[in-house]
C-alpha cells in the first residue's frame, strides 16, 4: 500500500498514456546530464565500431556510416531522474543495418555500448535489434548537439535514457552481460521505464 | 579521444550493489538556507549509510496514487552513529516536487524516500579532492567538506564554489574557511578581497591539489565552464568527476 502524503495531491495530473509510470512530461526543455566532461570531438577523425562476437568487425568513419541507408525514429524517450521528453524525432542509421554488415555470431547473447569517453552500458542484445536501436546524428532535423552526445550517440528509446550512450564509439557483443558504468554504479542492468526498472534491484 | 571514466574506489561490490527499497522518514526539523532553499533534516530508521556526493528520491503520493519523485543531494556527511540525514531543496516555481516541499512539509511529517542512489560522484575521505561547486551545486560538495572537516582531513579537500551573491550563499554560517573560496558573480561582500565576476583560472588554480579527483556540480552551462577551466590548468580530464544539476524540480 502506497503511504500517502500529507497534503500532497499533485500539481499536475498528466493523462498522457504515453508517460510511465513515475515519469513527467519536461516539455521543450531537454536536461542535460552526464558524468563526465563533455567531449568535443571531430567528425574527421570520429570512428564507430562494432566488435567482439561478431562474423566480421567493422569499423566506420563518419562518410561511412552516414551513407548507410537512413532511418529515424519518431516517438518519446524517458531519463531515470523523471523526465520524459514526448513526440521527438531522431535520424541515423538502425542498428541493424550495422550488425547487418558485421553479422552477430550465434553465441552472443548481450552488448556492451562503448563511448569515446569510456562512459558504458550494457543491453541484451534483443534490446538493440528488431528496429528497437540506432545511431544518430539528427535531432528533430538539426545536428545532435554536442551536450546531447553529439556528433552521434546512440539511442534505445524503449528503455531509461542512460542506455542511449552519448559520444558513442561502438559496440562489444558478449555471450554474458556484464555491467556497465551506471549499472556499476547503482543502476537496473535492463532499466524499461514501463517497469520502472530504475535501480540495482528493482 | 583515449580519455576514459574508471570505476571509483568507492564502488561496492556485486553483493552489495542493490539498492535500498522505500523507507519512511521522519522531518525532523526544517531550516532556511536562503530565501530559495531550505534544508531538510530526516530521521530514517534503518537506513543504508550513504557515501559523501551520494542522493536520496523523495516520492510524494497522492491519495488517488498519483506518485511524484526528485533527487535531492545530501547534504550532511555519512555518520555511522546518526539516522539522520539533511537533504537542502532549492524552490523552483514550476517545480511539483519543490514547491511542496517548500510550502507543506514541516517537522512531524512523514515522507517516502529511497537511497542513497549513485556511486560515482561520491568522496571516500581518503584521497585529495578539489570540489567545484556553482550555486545550488555546493550540496553534495557539502557533505564532502563536511566529512573532510569531521575527520580533521581538511588538508585532502578545497572547496571553490561560485554564488551571485552574499544572499544566495547555502550554509553561510558554516561554509566559510582555509580550505574554501567563494567566487561572487553579481554583488559580492564589502569586505570581499575578490572582485565581481566569473569563475576564472585564476580562482581555482590555488586549489587545484596535486593528485586531486575534481568534483563539479552546478547547472550544465556551469559544469562545461568549469570543466574548461580545468583542462586548460592542465587537469587530466580522467580526473573530473561532473554532476549536472537539471531544473527538474
Amino acid at each position: 500500500m502506497a503511504r500517502f502524503t500529507r497534503g500532497f495531491t499533485g500539481r499536475r495530473r498528466e493523462q498522457d498514456d504515453r508517460l510511465p509510470p513515475g515519469q513527467y512530461d519536461t516539455g521543450r526543455s531537454w536536461p542535460v546530464l552526464n558524468a563526465e566532461v563533455t567531449p568535443k570531438l571531430e567528425t574527421a577523425t570520429w570512428t564507430f565500431r562494432v566488435e567482439g562476437l561478431v562474423e566480421q568487425p567493422t569499423t566506420w568513419t563518419w562518410d561511412e556510416i552516414r551513407s548507410l541507408p537512413p532511418s529515424s525514429f519518431h516517438g518519446d524517450i524517458h531519463c531515470v531522474t523523471t523526465w520524459s521528453k514526448l513526440g521527438m524525432s531522431f535520424t541515423g542509421v538502425s542498428v541493424d543495418s550495422l550488425l547487418g554488415i558485421a553479422r552477430s555470431q550465434p553465441s552472443a547473447s548481450h552488448v556492451m555500448a562503448f563511448a569515446h569517453t569510456g562512459y558504458t552500458t550494457n543491453l541484451p542484445l534483443a534490446d538493440v535489434t528488431g528496429g528497437k536501436a540506432w545511431i544518430v546524428w539528427q535531432v528533430d532535423g538539426e545536428p545532435l548537439p554536442r551536450e546531447h552526445g553529439g556528433p552521434a550517440r546512440m539511442i534505445v528509446p524503449h528503455l531509461y535514457f542512460w542506455k542511449s550512450a552519448k559520444w558513442v564509439a561502438g559496440l562489444r557483443l558478449l555471450d554474458h552481460d556484464e555491467p556497465g558504468f551506471w549499472e556499476r554504479n547503482g543502476y537496473h542492468d535492463r532499466g524499461d521505464p514501463w517497469l520502472e526498472q530504475r535501480y540495482q534491484g528493482d | 579521444m583515449t580519455h576514459g571514466l574508471t570505476t571509483p574506489t568507492a564502488t561496492a561490490s556485486d553483493g552489495q550493489r542493490r539498492c535500498d527499497p522505500l523507507r519512511t522518514a521522519r522531518v525532523v526539523a526544517v531550516t532556511p538556507e536562503t530565501p530559495r532553499a531550505k534544508t531538510f533534516r530526516l530521521a530514517v530508521p534503518g537506513r543504508d549509510l550513504h557515501l559523501a556526493g551520494q542522493h536520496y528520491v523523495v516520492r510524494l503520493t497522492a491519495p488517488d496514487g498519483y506518485t511524484a519523485s526528485r533527487s535531492y543531494s545530501v547534504a550532511s556527511p555519512p555518520d555511522p552513529d546518526s539516522d539522520q540525514i539533511d537533504l537542502t531543496v532549492e524552490r523552483l516555481d514550476d517545480g511539483e516536487v519543490s514547491t511542496f516541499l517548500h510550502d507543506v512539509v514541516e517537522p512531524g511529517d512523514e515522507l517516502e524516500v529511497r537511497g542513497p542512489i549513485g556511486r560515482w560522484f561520491v568522496w571516500d575521505g581518503a584521497t585529495p579532492a578539489t570540489l567545484i561547486g556553482g550555486g545550488s551545486g555546493v550540496v553534495p560538495l557539502m557533505a564532502m567538506l563536511r566529512l573532510a572537516r569531521g575527520t580533521g582531513r581538511t588538508d585532502l579537500v578545497r572547496l571553490v564554489l561560485s554564488v551571485r551573491s552574499p544572499a544566495d550563499l547555502y550554509y553561510a554560517a558554516e561554509l566559510p574557511g582555509p580550505e574554501t573560496t567563494i567566487a561572487y558573480t553579481r554583488s559580492a561582500p564589502a569586505d570581499a578581497e575578490r572582485g565581481v565576476g566569473r569563475l576564472t583560472t585564476d580562482d581555482l588554480a590555488p586549489s587545484l591539489l596535486d593528485d586531486a579527483t575534481v568534483y563539479i556540480c552546478g547547472s550544465a552551462g556551469f559544469a562545461d565552464a568549469a570543466s574548461e577551466l580545468c583542462l586548460d590548468l592542465g587537469v587530466p580530464v580522467d580526473r573530473i568527476r561532473v554532476e549536472r544539476f537539471g531544473p527538474t524540480g
